[in-house]
């Protein structure tokens, strides 16, 4: 079998997509005698050929088909039942970011297919490679009204990198293998496969390719030599020079080399929301996360420097705040993967296409250690100024319990956040050292998103790796907490933090700050469960803690538990606000910081 | 006071640097080959509404390849708008080639077919105006005429414009379609 086709050589080191060697295809090709196979047996066969380890879904009507097969078949990938579908795709996503391989959701037509809509459109957001299947209706019912009919590729258009409607079964097996290579190469994103009920009943002779040619598809790989020359350059003549490193970068693979460069030519690093892991914080070079609530210290290096180096990141407005007074003296040299994120929000002085590793290898070589002790002494002194820091008046705040996490696991861990306060106070307390340890909904901001994610990233585990803990709060906790019994059912040590208190955090900050303390439907506390007995319920472990003196030993006895999820609900107070913040749309010079009393 | 840095980008995206001054909109020709399905033709116009670009018009039809199509699509932005309009084409996994015509040579044409009201004793004074046009009487009844006129968008324009001197029944404009000039005996 040619395994070295052309697309293999093409993709990076974290995208590979397997290659068709499965024992058990083998064996079905010669129970089969090269004989026809139904649309259900070629689907679960090219998944297997694909190397698909884990499929997330849900049965239904017009995929009851495929799992008849599946049953009968007994297939190499592992099939976990979720509880909703929305549940589904997060846990794909999960599995996609931190393994690096692209996740698989099945569901069946219909509320099957639009109950992924919120996964689809959070994994496109974040670039998050997934193949979501979806039965259909049979081919001659379609636009008729059937029952759980609906059109899912019409729906999911624009929020999926590609989609395909596979309307001949002869075709069933090509298009797996084209929406696996779609959704994992170049810049990833969802694709969408939907498959008509009379498709997966036809038969037809089984073939899965090992090489794709889309014609109106290609990638970026190395980046031009004359543009990375130039960047070279500019890098050499900049005082003030700052790495801006967005998801991209670990989505590449270029952590390990985007680190050794910054220490070698002593430049800071300054993360974005995704790309945190892609430096170690603990790094004296590391000034953490910048933007709407990124540290003080980050986001005046970022007003301060005079060379934006761009690698792997998109310019959000979450990142830039009002775009005409960010980094107004940076030059910007922007490497970026996808030709639209170039320029797309701040023209680059110096644009380089290319996946990033490789351009990061082709620079390597050009640049020589910098004297930026002028610029790291004033950077240090920003750090001094405003250190990323909490107040200890006895209150339960969630900033310390963030911290005692960090300090138990000495930033080996993955954490998984939701949306909201929860998600920034765990961007700023916990430390991340490792690339794929830091997992979050950046682009959409999906509450719920956090649950059913750490239960992907556990299940990409199969059972060893660093711990995985989810921080929620009350609020999102609740849009996807039906997956808690999932995680149980498969004793995934879970470490579920809830930071509970009582409000829809975030929103309540924003009315406090910019709408005059009109707490509009932000409380919750009437319609909070009791979150230990729910724990329970869903046959977990559950704890509770109410001061801060019982922090350490409710994470210590929560460690303790290695063959169930344990949730710990930390009652926190409401008021506490996460800062620094840029509120929405202002300038990243006014930024807003937790006065000086409020922490000392 | 704008720092050199921030005057670079906004030159760069095509921007005003005075605060009140408007940005310098420009209409481009785009001409777009795509895979000849229906899902293609829809995500290319799905495509401006997803992304808030402007879309003048569009036309379609097959290319020399019956397996593609081409469209012509005309939008209205600054450079950086256009160039993202361009890239985000580029992205699409439907399209084969990208390619914005208006800054080379390129003719442009599109038809358009008028029905104007008209009794029998005005028909020679009308069809002797849009003779200038080049204009030709595609169907007539007692008591209306329906001319069909093809040329660069201005013509059609200033047809279109002269027309309403009299009692308009019905435009029907195809949309411009497009293509580079090949400059053969250019040396």
């Amino acid at each position: 079998m040619n395994t070295q086709s052309t697309f293999l050589e093409r993709t990076t080191d974290s995208r590979h997509l397997k290659t068709p060697t499965s024992g058990a295809l083998q064996k079905e090709a010669r129970e089969t005698g090269g004989g026809l196979l139904t649309g259900a047996e070629i689907f679960i066969r090219s998944l297997e050929a694909e190397g698909v380890e884990i499929v997330f879904g849900y049965p239904g009507g017009a995929v009851i088909g495929i799992y008849d097969t599946m049953h009968r078949l007994n297939p190499t990938f592992k099939h976990v039942l979720v509880r909703h579908e929305q549940g589904g795709t997060h846990a794909a996503e999960g599995y996609a970011k931190s393994t690096g391989k692209v996740g698989t959701v099945l569901v069946t037509s219909g509320p099957g297919a639009t109950n992924c809509v919120t996964g689809i459109a959070d994994a496109y957001m974040d670039s998050i490679p997934m193949v979501v299947f979806t039965g259909q209706v049979p081919t001659k019912l379609i636009g008729n009204d059937a029952f759980q009919e609906c059109d899912t590729i019409g729906v999911t258009r624009s929020i999926t990198k590609h989609s395909f409607l596979v309307r001949d079964v002869r075709e069933l097996a090509s298009t797996i293998k084209k929406a696996y290579y779609i959704a994992g190469t170049g810049r990833p994103g969802p694709v969408v496969v939907d498959l008509p009920k009379d498709v997966l009943m036809a038969s037809a002779p089984f073939h899965y390719p090992t090489s794709v040619a889309i014609r109106g598809y290609s990638f970026a790989q190395k980046g031009n030599m004359q543009q990375i020359r130039l960047a070279a350059e500019m890098i050499k003549e900049s005082q003030k020079p700052l790495f801006y490193v967005g998801g991209g970068t670990i989505t590449s693979g270029a952590a390990e080399i985007l680190t050794r460069i910054a220490r070698r030519i002593n430049v800071p690093v300054t993360t974005t929301l995704h790309g945190l892991g892609s430096f170690p914080e603990n790094d004296p070079l590391s000034v953490g996360m910048l933007g709407m609530h990124g540290t003080w210290f980050a986001n005046k290096a970022v007003q301060n420097t005079d060379l934006l180096i761009a690698v792997g990141a998109r310019f959000d407005d979450r990142v830039t705040g009002k775009i005409e007074a960010w980094a107004p003296h940076a030059k910007i040299i922007h490497m970026d993967i996808d030709p639209a994120c170039i320029s797309k929000n701040v023209p680059a002085n110096c644009p380089i296409l290319g996946d990033v590793k490789l351009v990061l290898e082709q620079l390597e070589p050009l640049l020589e250690p910098k004297d930026t002790t002028a610029w790291l002494a004033q950077i240090d002194v920003w750090k001094v100024e405003c250190p990323m820091d909490f107040k200890r008046d006895g209150k339960l705040r969630p900033q310390e319990i963030i911290r005692a996490l960090r300090d138990k696991t000495g930033g080996h861990a993955t954490v998984v956040t939701d949306v909201g306060q929860n998600q920034m106070w765990g961007a700023q307390f916990f430390t991340y050292i490792h690339p794929r340890t830091h997992i979050t909904s950046g682009g959409l901001g999906t509450m719920g998103f956090s649950l059913p994610a750490a239960m992907g990233v556990a299940f990409g585990q199969k059972g060893g790796g660093l711990p995985v803990i989810s921080i929620n709060g009350d609020g999102g906790v609740l849009m996807n907490i039906q997956e808690l019994g999932v995680a149980a059912a498969h004793k995934l040590p879970l470490k579920v933090v809830i930071l509970n208190n009582s409000y829809l955090g975030m929103v309540r900050q924003w009315q406090e700050l910019f709408h005059e303390e009109r707490y509009s439907h932000t409380d919750l506390s009437s319609t909070n469960p009791n979150f230990v007995q729910l724990a329970e319920a869903f046959g977990c472990v559950g704890l509770r803690c109410e001061r801060p003196e019982d922090i350490q030993s409710t994470i210590d006895a929560a460690w303790e538990v290695t063959d169930r999820p344990v949730v710990m609900e930390f009652k926190v107070i409401m008021e506490e606000k996460v800062f620094p913040m840029v509120p929405s749309g202002a300038s990243t010079d006014d930024m807003i910081t937790a006065s000086a009393e409020d922490i000392n | 006071m704008l720092t050199s840095q921030q005057i670079f980008r906004k030159q760069m995206a095509g921007e005003s640097l005075h605060p009140d001054g408007t940005d310098t909109l420009q209409r481009h020709v785009v001409t777009v080959l795509v895979e000849n399905t229906l899902g293609a033709l829809n995500r290319v116009a799905n495509l401006f509404s997803q992304r808030g670009f402007e879309l003048e018009s569009v036309s379609v039809g097959e290319a020399k390849d019956q397996t593609l199509r081409r469209m012509t699509l005309v939008t209205t932005g600054n450079d950086r708008m256009i160039g993202q309009v361009l890239r985000q084409l580029n992205s699409l996994i439907d399209t084969i080639e990208v390619e914005d015509v208006t800054h080379f040579d390129h003719i442009e044409r599109e038809l358009c077919l008028v029905q104007v009201r008209c009794p029998a004793s005005e028909r020679q004074v009308l069809i002797s105006v849009v003779d200038i046009f080049r204009a030709t009487v595609v169907n007539i009844t007692p008591d209306s005429l329906t001319f069909e006129v093809t040329g660069p968008p201005a013509k059609i324009n200033a047809f279109i414009g002269m027309m309403r001197g009299y009692d308009v029944l019905e435009v029907a404009r195809s949309g411009r379609v497009a293509m580079r000039r090949e400059l053969a005996f250019e040396h």
